[in-house]
């Protein structure tokens, strides 16, 4: 017997007894998520900036605040979500009640990275309970500030007979996978998401895998180098690089290469000051392994910009590297770090074969002046999302869903996309148990007027009478 | 087909943000025996609406069908991206090393794990579409002739190989003495005097499965039907009773028309014993009591759920088509399949000029930045657009 077996029978017991289904009982446990996001507001800044240096205004915006929107969103929504859906209907049904029912799922298993660590376990945390779900929890542990934070006060502030954190490394999780889910949700690579949806194949457990890639970030002749140069590098440095969106490397020409490494330096000089290791705005690599992995992709091409490091900090510098040859490492894996390498197009054409050669990306960016070239570009190429002449906004707005593609994943949330990822549609057709007469024509045996009249009337599509 | 505009925050007020629909690429359809048009062709529709190729895998057990989809089909299409592949389970596993953008597999549990371990190598999304006991729970306050009526036309139509059928009936001893002589009304009708004479009443779709169901008739005891004919694959409408759990026939999905009647004393215990098994694809209650129709509704789950009503729903396609559990996952029919084949695609457009209204999120951040910054993150969706 595992480590889990008791936690998740536990929670298998109190969804079986219909607890988690009264829109009350989720209102209260999304509450409950919010005064913990609120009460515990320090603390949870404090784990942020030991686990990735993060300052306390960046861990606002890209975490604590974003769950609270979330919160809050599924809160004044809930109602309107949790609604049985009315459709239409055809001759046959017309008297009949149609509509889709959400439900939970039942047992949801949500494993999360460590680079958010506190948006991408508590958004999806957000979108499992207002479905009604029970809710296992395995944030990583890497991130050891915030495992700490959401393992031992989190609980206190939720039902506890239907939501459990479970702690461990890649050992303990797969002992966890054996186990029968009802919806897996994960974020992390690849690799490991093929590891996941693997082991969800064997209960049939659907999954949503938000992965990554290497996003490329194409940058047009036409433009103007210190606005682009702005808006790359902000996404690109944001959480020292460590972002699944961000853009991974550019694509542009040499002229515009020479063009914008000024404006680069600028950019990032605007920042994060001369020294950038000192600015309180720039963070540092997760740990030594990633630090060790990113410190040697500084050897690929040329330093043009940054390249520093410091071992004792985990402090990476930010910066650009040029002349970069395709099969070099650094354009091999997905980077995940402050290093930007920057290769050479000619033009829009083999920008997008590059592109569609290599991986579906979760995140493809494209800077221009002409509205057709950030067009063509959308329209050739598949991605996640897309931004032009924009970095990763989009993530701000919970309108929109976050979602990958191919290699960079499946399935998608945030907002109502993820109370619907979390809730099985069920088609329910409610009819009336008299009125059987009526129902007399659809019995055999067929006589030729009957075949007609139901041939005719099933050719009649959805009748909107309703 | 059209890009779905989305609410913007403060931040974007002035961008273009919107979903795009884009087809996934390369889509395997892989199909089963017993609607073999339907199932076939109601997928391809929406693979093709959102914009794939196509690749129709049709069953090779339903010979007439595969013939004419390989045969004929394809002079309507554009060949350059739409094939039909043909072969067993030997050369679908070949086909399943390549890589596929999206697969729908309609068929049994089994399959789908070996379908979706296949889909797991390449990343690649599935809508699985599998099988199940589906539970036809039957109230004693209710009218024995009307259900019994439903649910043997639901039961023995295309001979019970329907996934969404109900595959056995959940009622009491008392019920269940006043159910059997109406549908044994109920199928003379429907069949005559000679079901294996009736136009209206199909056969097995091979000797493998004739012979399967030709055993399933030794559970329990034959109340109704029971007669069997090796040499047209023909079983009669069959009702069977005393019948245990443990037995092949409560085992296994039926596929069938054979509909053996399990005794309950009541709603609860029959929510129990729906509950303690694997989500089924469909799940039927009938009563003259609503109360006792949304108790079992809201108490189980189930792929899709007929109250008083068999698959009626099928005929909508503004219905989704979808399983739950063992019964499988992802839906399709109508938009839904058109959304299925579809990759959602999160797009922002900006400006590529206005640069000055961005220096206020970038680093450094005084007192006064950091404040307005949160303030405007925290105000959710303005709804201007």
């Amino acid at each position: 017997m595992d480590p889990f077996t008791d936690t998740l029978q536990r929670l298998r017991e109190a969804f079986g007894s219909g607890r988690t289904r009264p829109a009350e009982f989720r209102a209260a446990q999304l509450r409950g998520l919010g005064r913990f996001l609120r009460e515990n507001k320090q603390l949870l800044q404090g784990a942020l900036a030991q686990d990735l240096h993060k300052s306390a205004f960046e861990g606002d915006v890209s975490e604590i605040i974003i769950c609270q929107n979330e919160v809050d969103l599924a809160l004044k929504n809930l109602h309107a979500w949790m609604k049985d859906e009315s459709v239409a209907k055809n001759l046959f049904t017309q008297l009949d009640s149609a509509f889709i029912r959400k439900e939970p799922f039942g047992l949801v298993l949500i494993v999360a990275p460590w680079n958010y660590p506190v948006n991408l376990t508590l958004v999806p945390l957000v979108g499992a309970l207002a479905a009604g779900n029970c809710v296992v929890l395995k944030p990583s542990e890497i991130s050891k500030g915030t495992e700490k934070v959401l393992a031992e006060v989190l609980p206190r502030y939720l039902d506890q007979s239907c939501f459990a954190v479970v702690l461990g490394g890649p050992e303990e999780t797969g002992q966890l996978l054996k186990h029968k889910f009802d919806y897996i949700l994960f974020t992390g690579s690849p690799r490991v998401g093929k590891i996941i949806m693997a082991a969800a194949t064997k209960h049939l457990t659907p999954v949503t895998l938000e992965l990554g890639g290497k996003n490329p970030c194409y940058v047009d002749d036409d433009c103007d180098p210190q606005t682009v140069a702005n808006r790359v590098a902000w996404f690109r440095y944001f959480n020292t690089g460590q972002t699944c969106v961000a853009p991974d490397y550019v694509l542009c020409s040499p002229e515009m290469q020479a063009r914008l490494l000024p404006a680069l330096q600028s950019a990032i000089t605007r920042f994060y000051g001369e020294d950038p290791q000192s600015s309180p705005d720039l963070g540092r690599i997760i740990n030594h392994k990633h630090f060790q992995r990113l410190r040697d992709l500084l050897s690929c091409g040329r330093v043009a910009i940054g390249g520093q490091s410091d071992e004792s900090e985990c402090y990476i510098a930010p910066t650009v590297l040029v002349d970069v040859q395709e099969t070099e490492p650094v354009m091999q894996e997905e980077i995940f770090g402050p290093i930007l390498p920057i290769m050479n197009v000619r033009g829009l054409d083999e920008a997008i074969d590059f592109i569609n050669r290599r991986e579906k990306p979760l995140a493809l960016y494209a800077f221009s002046n002409s509205n057709q070239v950030v067009n063509r570009m959308l329209d050739r190429t598949s991605s996640g999302s897309f931004g032009g002449n924009e970095g990763f906004m989009y993530m701000t707005l919970s309108s929109m869903p976050l979602g990958g593609v191919g290699n960079s994943g499946m399935g998608r949330y945030h907002g109502k996309f993820s109370f619907d990822t979390f809730s099985h549609h069920r088609a329910c057709l409610l009819s009336c148990s008299g009125l059987e007469k009526l129902n007399a024509i659809r019995y055999p045996p067929y006589s030729e007027w009957k075949q007609q009249l139901i041939s005719w009337a099933l050719g009649k599509q959805s009748c909107t009478l309703l």
